[in-house]
């Protein structure tokens, strides 16, 4: 099983290269990129740890290959994610989000079912 | 009588004789003060730009006048209770006509009308005025409201989509691609179990929504109960086994509004990030759901249904752009707004203008995509456009290249009908989004290299060469009915 949040979870891992390239394209774009970690990817799980400061202004790509390997260093047992945000008016959000690293063995999830009156279900989810 | 315009626009009464203008009888609407050339809009104006097309004999001037007098204040004949009120400022001022560029007998009409002339927040006050009566009128054969111009004084009325495009990414964490949906088929007949698989099937395979269609609501084969309880077991599955959110419009149109509540609560209480409703249950009704839907932080999907009776002929109706507008001020976070490359009407151009009515902070005057007005949209949030009907895997770098990320985009045949099932049907879909988003990002011209970066992504991923060999020569090349009138109309794919 393989946790598919992130622009780019249905392709081959993406290598340091293809990174750097989209991190390009965040740069051009007047995006702040910023990198985040964690071990419970739980898709409720909003706030990831943040690894230092988002990372404005910038010029090149390559600081942020150095973050991302040092975190992998780091938290090498980790999700780690490259986030993009944008602060136009009308967006003031993230623009691109996607992973850079998964730990060797994923993270599982099951659902707890709660049953109530007239079939309801009330749904949990947990990690397995 | 004798009309002129103050620098502010106000009109002034300045010479004539009043007790002759409201003398009984009828008069042209052109005499009594529904033609005002040369008027210059208040900021507080609404602006509205009709097509007509006047009986033969019938001026262009006199029949603008008409419009804007049927459409506000007149009736047939002169009455004198108009003196009881500041007439002036009630009137509809028609104050421009031009050809219609190419097309004999046409004659775009521009009419400003002053706020005063509608309640606050309510689209059906606004319809039952413009477009209330003078559809019907006999002097004309046909007339079309083109597009409007809502000044932001009258949109902050309106409390916009419940949730919006940055809100809707947030909540469900989907950031920097199209979200991929897909509509169950067959659209009726299905049991509730039945139906729920291919839901289930659908987003494990990769999509983020799966959806009801318009015309599933509480049938014989499948009460609503049903199709709620099944799906829901299907999205929380598909959610645990993948880590990521996910989404069945649930459609809750039913024939009453205690009705409609009543399913949006069964929705909310099985954990549904959305529901959805049609076009045809009324705009109060869409206002009022759309105010349910903000008190319970729940996305709210619109499909159309219907709107192609009045939108579709150029010469008579509303335009979908109008439509769209007023869809955005009374609140729907998803509308579906065409494909272009599809199999329903819409050219490139022209869909393209719809989107930006619905995405854009401020849209600008663009007449080859049919927008005749700058419009503030006054900090309304953003309603995420749908593009749904006929469209296939080996469309992506198209669909892409004309909507760019924030967008729906629905392959419902296309996910549904792959040949190894439904899961790699979905799967093929995702698989090419992102490969054509990664190939865009790194500077790729993904128009003109589609199918490469499409043949190339197949390469390690057999759902996806599967779905380009099945559908490769699946086009609906035809000509597009609503088209622009200012560029020659182009067709894709």
């Amino acid at each position: 099983m393989r946790i598919t949040q992130g622009t780019f979870s249905y392709l081959p891992d993406l290598t340091d290269e293809q990174i750097g390239r989209q991190v390009d394209y965040a740069l051009e774009q007047g995006w702040a990129v910023a990198i985040e970690y964690t071990d419970d990817p739980h898709p409720r799980n909003v706030y990831w740890e943040m690894w230092g400061m988002p990372m404005f202004d910038l010029k090149d790509a390559a600081g942020v290959l150095g973050e991302i390997r040092e975190c992998r260093k780091v938290h090498g047992d980790c999700y780690i994610k490259l986030n993009a945000f944008d602060s136009t008016r009308g967006f003031e959000t993230m623009r691109l989000s996607f992973m850079v690293h998964r730990p060797a063995t994923e993270a599982r999830y099951k659902l707890r079912r709660e049953e109530s009156a007239g079939r309801l279900v009330r749904y949990t989810l947990e990690r397995a | 009588m004798t009309t002129k315009v103050s620098s502010l626009g106000a009109i002034q009464r300045t010479t004539g004789n009043t007790a002759a203008r409201y003398q009984a009888g009828v008069l042209k609407y052109k005499d009594m003060g529904y033609w005002v050339p040369g008027y210059e809009p208040k900021p507080t104006d609404l602006i509205a730009v009709f097509r007509i097309t006047p009986q033969e004999g019938v001026d262009p001037e006199e029949a603008a006048a008409a419009v804007a007098g049927e459409s506000s204040t007149a009736t047939w004949t002169v009455v004198w209770t108009d003196r009881l009120t500041a007439c002036e400022n009630y009137r509809a001022k028609a104050y421009e006509v031009q050809p219609v560029p190419g097309i004999e007998g046409q004659y775009f009409a521009w009419i400003a009308y002053d706020l005063d002339l509608f309640e606050e927040g309510s689209i059906a006050n606004l319809t039952a005025s413009i477009i209330g009566n003078v559809f019907s009128f006999k002097p004309l054969k046909a007339a079309r409201l083109e597009d409007m111009r809502l000044p932001p004084a009258y949109l902050k009325t309106f409390r916009g989509p419940p949730t919006g495009i940055v809100v809707e990414r947030e909540r469900l964490d989907k950031y920097g691609r199209p979200l991929l949906g897909a509509t169950i088929k067959p659209k009726l007949g299905l049991s509730g179990k039945n139906y729920g698989r291919v839901v289930y099937e659908a987003l494990l395979g990769g999509l983020d929504f799966t959806k009801d269609d318009e015309n599933i609501n509480s049938q014989p084969f499948m009460h609503w109960r049903d199709r709620f309880l099944f799906c829901m077991e299907a999205v929380q599955k598909a959610q645990a086994a993948s880590g990521e959110l996910k989404g069945h419009y649930l459609n809750i149109t039913a024939g009453t509004m205690e009705e409609m509540y009543k399913r949006a609560e069964f929705a909310r209480d099985l954990g549904s990030v959305i529901i959805m409703v049609d076009l045809i249950i009324g705009w109060t009704a869409i206002q009022s759901i759309s105010n349910w839907s903000r008190d319970n932080d729940m996305i709210l999907h619109m499909h159309r249904a219907g709107h192609g009776t009045y939108t579709r002929q150029k010469n008579h109706g509303v335009s979908f752009r109008v439509i769209a507008k007023w869809l955005r001020a009374a609140g729907v976070d998803h509308l579906h707004a065409g494909t272009a490359v599809g199999k329903l009407e819409g050219d490139p151009l022209t869909v393209q203008g719809y989107y930006n009515v619905l995405r854009d902070s401020y849209t600008v005057k663009d007449l080859p995509r049919g927008i005749f007005f700058d419009q503030d949209w006054a900090g309304l949030r953003k309603v995420m456009p749908v593009a749904s009907g006929g469209i296939h895997a080996g469309q992506m770098h198209q669909l892409l290249d004309l909507f760019g990320d924030d967008v729906v985009l629905q392959f419902g045949g296309g996910t549904i009908g792959h040949p190894m099932g439904i899961q790699a049907g979905a799967t093929a879909n995702r698989v090419a989004l992102e490969a054509m988003v990664l190939a865009r990002n790194e500077g790729r011209d993904i128009a003109n290299e589609g199918p490469d970066i499409l043949a190339r992504a197949a390469k390690t991923c057999r759902p996806l060469e599967a779905a380009l060999t099945t559908w490769k020569d699946v086009t609906f090349n035809y000509a597009s009915t609503d088209t622009s009138d200012f560029v020659p109309t182009p067709s894709v794919a």
